[in-house]
């Protein structure tokens, strides 16, 4: 039985962590680019001369003494992210939506007074969040007034849109709605849902709950499938593009769309999960073998992207 | 190409690890399995001290041979040191003497024995004289009245050597007896204080002092008995129980009131006795009766060192095993766990406490660790600070269940302390940063992974064929690491992948 599900599994080519590890995240991912992606810092101002389209930067926290004079720098500002720029899987992300009185006021409705917010900011510098514990800065950004597109199937925060991208082309790609469970966090292991998209027409599939597969938005109860994001190839240009900038084989790229400025480049990850397979309901090997028998005859983002359009239809 | 490089490269380890081993095995007959291989021991006496920078004499008591163990080698290891041996009312003494040490001195005794076969009784001695006892009131008169006591209780010199025992090991001694043997008496006094008694009584007895020759003892104990001279012979008895004989594995050392070591030019003495079973005695045995030479192998084997190292060696060689486990459950299973090594070194801090005991205290430990870590969360502290708070609370926390154990009288408690301390130390920090972050379920999930881990492994590691090929034939290590090497390339499912993909399959069937 247990034969008959990985023979099952490796029938629609299900990318497993171990291949995922070996084949792609060590062998096409050289280890001295990945500050260029760990450290979100740096991804952009890597994407800022690049020419793409970023959050704001508002502000960087480097030292402790600097927590100081943070209530000066965020008195600017109505909304704002803060966030450590080695994060991993989102944790450590703190979404300030407004503010009440002296008090912030946190996506989810929850107040926050400055000692909590200077313990956050103080927790972030000293590595809390960050992989392996390392000191890290803090970043606050600009909040994304996210696109009214995804609005009926996510539960507040900001949906994003995730493209795999194996040696520049686009190989898979889901939409990653918050729920009540992820706390308004777009990430699948903190409870958000995942949208496969299909990378021809820009067309959400099924989406995958916590390694289920549904079709309508926990929280809300609209239908996550068929909703056609506007301008998917310019999306898939963008993610095509992250390529060139960082060097990463095969990686992840997160944009959401902003309301007045279009697609921005969230950030990158050098080691995508593995769950979007369920969201497309689809094996990732095929694709990439694919990519990778083919990827010398492809020049240029706009070459890329047709073949991705073409071969990869759900 | 990598992967053929890394095919060639596992499959020579593979054959180099195979070809010694079969070398060991077939053509040196080294044992394969383990078990009592022979009957010849190591016996080592390791004497430690601080000189003064003046002449240093220092006396041993060493063991003869007797009619149950001879003794096959000696060895006297000191730098610079005379030595001579003497023998004096029966014993046997070692005399190192330097006119002139200073710091730091370690002398070695090494004695091989080897199990004689026990003839008939031994041999009638002569009447010995009897010490005077030395009793003063009111010893005395406790004394006397004890006497009267377990001789009106007592046929012969056997059955009052028995009595007297039984009065010694009373859980309520008398008023006479707790006079005599003073506050929580050790076995020691309590065989000194019989032979004082039946002196007085003028019967002839004497202690014998020695250890028991086990297979692995790194700091073996020594046991005190009570010989008592009845119809010409001496007849041996347990100062705690009163049972005659002495028990089979017994090596006596010396007879005597006297301390196993005297020194005169020294202070800050430490003696450690170790005992081991001599495997590589019985190897050589099985070399020589075959009329080769000492191979090369041999001498520079692990049986080489001394017997102390040796013991660490035995644990320390079934870490890659343990490591190996690790790989397979992590990579080939999918179990997830805190910490990439965390699990081996609970597992051997497991071998000390024993399972059940070390699923508990770890639990325990944790779960406490735990509790406190998320009130500190309150406070508000800073990264390294935070965390050696969780050490403190950690050490703090161990001490105070092992006094808790212990008064409790359960003494495997007090194994706690080999719990390696940092590492838990950061298994609750990692944890409650995963409980936060991720919530409960996952934290222990991750929690109990380890502990399965944990457990996995120290059965493997206990096993004895395991311990034994990895201590006689660690060249099998090479097999593993050529394992462990193949399986860093291992692209296919984890076992645990099936069950989370599970709707895929389904999806499209």
């Amino acid at each position: 039985m247990i034969f008959g599900l990985a023979k099952a599994l490796e029938n629609i080519g299900l990318l497993g962590l171990n291949r995922r590890n070996a084949e792609y995240t060590l062998r096409c991912n050289p280890r001295h680019l990945y500050p260029l992606v760990d450290d979100k810092l740096r991804t952009k101002r890597l994407a800022l001369n690049a020419g793409i389209a970023v959050p704001e930067l508002y502000g960087v926290v480097e030292i402790e003494r600097q927590i100081r004079d943070l209530p000066l720098l965020l008195k600017q500002f109505q909304d704002f992210v803060v966030k450590p720029a080695q994060g991993t899987g989102g944790d450590g992300i703190l979404i300030i939506s407004g503010r009440s009185r002296e008090m912030y006021r946190t996506s989810n409705g929850l107040l926050m007074d400055q000692g909590e917010m200077d313990y956050h900011v103080s927790s972030i510098l000293s590595g809390m969040y960050s992989l392996g514990g390392h000191p890290d800065k803090a970043l606050i950004e600009y909040q994304v007034k996210f696109d009214p597109l995804f609005e009926a199937i996510s539960y507040q925060g900001v949906p994003d849109i995730r493209i795999i991208v194996f040696l520049g082309v686009p190989v898979m790609s889901m939409v990653r709605l918050p729920t009540r469970m992820s706390d308004g966090k777009a990430n699948l292991h903190q409870g958000a849902i995942g949208a496969g998209i299909d990378i021809a027409t820009g067309t959400t599939l099924t989406a995958v709950w916590r390694n289920d597969i549904v079709t309508e938005h926990p929280d809300t109860g609209n239908r996550v499938t068929g909703i056609k994001i506007p301008s998917w190839e310019a999306l898939l240009e963008l993610a095509s593009r992250c390529y060139k900038l960082t060097g990463l084989g095969y990686q992840g790229v997160d944009i959401v769309l902003d309301k007045d400025k279009g697609p921005l480049i969230l950030e990158m990850n050098a080691r995508p999960g593995l769950n979007i397979q369920i969201a497309n309901r689809a094996g990732l090997f095929p694709r990439l073998k694919m990519v990778e028998e083919n990827h010398k005859n492809l020049t240029d983002v706009t070459e890329r992207v047709a073949f991705a359009q073409q071969y990869f239809r759900a | 190409m990598s992967k053929r490089h890394l095919y060639v490269l596992a499959l020579s380890l593979t054959v180099v690890g195979l070809c010694i081993f079969f070398y060991k095995a077939l053509v040196l007959r080294f044992p394969w399995a383990p078990g009592r291989i022979s009957d010849i021991w190591n016996v080592e006496a390791r004497i430690s001290f601080a000189a003064r920078n003046e002449p240093v004499k220092a006396s041993l008591f060493i063991p003869r041979s007797t009619r149950r163990f001879a003794i096959v080698n000696e060895n006297f290891i000191s730098q610079g040191y005379g030595i001579t041996t003497v023998t004096e009312d029966g014993n046997r003494q070692a005399v190192w003497s330097i006119r002139k040490a200073k710091g730091q001195q370690t002398l070695y005794y090494q004695v091989v024995v080897r199990r004689a076969e026990a003839k008939e009784p031994p041999p009638p001695s002569k009447q010995p004289g009897i010490e005077n006892p030395g009793f003063e009131e009111p010893s005395l008169t406790a004394a006397k009245s004890l006497i009267a006591e377990v001789r009106a209780r007592s046929a012969d010199v056997d059955t009052m050597a028995r009595e007297l025992v039984k009065h010694l090991n009373k859980p309520q001694p008398d008023d006479n007896v707790a006079l005599l043997l003073g506050k929580g008496p050790s076995a020691l006094k309590k065989a000194e204080v019989a032979v004082q008694i039946l002196a007085q009584a003028g019967i002839p007895g004497r202690v014998v002092h020695g250890t028991r020759l086990r297979e692995y003892q790194r700091d073996a104990p020594l046991i005190h008995l009570l010989e008592v001279y009845d119809k010409d012979r001496w007849q041996c008895y347990d100062p705690i129980t009163g049972e005659p004989g002495i028990p089979h594995d017994y090596l006596p050392w010396w007879r005597g009131t006297q301390p196993l070591v005297r020194l005169q030019g020294g202070d800050k003495l430490h003696i450690t006795l170790s005992v081991s079973l001599n495997q590589e005695a019985a190897i050589i045995a099985v070399i020589e009766s075959g009329q080769m030479k000492k191979p090369f192998l041999v001498d520079f084997s692990l049986f080489s060192l001394p017997i102390q190292a040796q013991a660490v060696y035995r644990i320390l060689l079934l870490v890659p095993v343990g490591a190996f486990l690790l790989v397979v459950l992590r990579n080939v299973i999918g179990i997830k766990t805190f910490g990439t090594f965390m699990p081996v070194l609970i597992a051997l801090a497991f071998r000390e406490t024993q399972l059940l005991w070390g699923i508990v205290l770890f639990s325990s430990l944790v779960a406490l660790g735990l509790s406190i870590r998320f009130y500190l969360e309150h406070l508000k502290l800073l990264l390294v600070p935070r965390l050696a708070s969780v050490l403190f609370v950690v050490v703090l926390l161990m001490s105070a269940l092992s006094v808790l154990t212990h008064k409790l009288g359960l003494e495997r408690g007090l194994s706690v302390a080999l719990f390696p301390m940092v590492i838990l130390t950061m298994t609750i920090e990692r944890m409650s940063i995963v409980w936060e972050e991720r919530g409960a379920s996952e934290a222990l999930q991750q929690g109990l992974g380890s502990l399965l881990v944990a457990s996995l492994a120290y059965l493997v590691m206990t096993i004895d064929y395991v311990e034994h090929l990895a201590f006689i034939f660690p060249e099998l290590l090479l097999v593993l690491l050529a394992g462990t090497l193949l399986l860093g390339r291992y692209s296919g499912y984890r076992l645990l992948e099936l069950h989370r993909f599970k709707v895929l399959a389904q999806g499209k069937q």
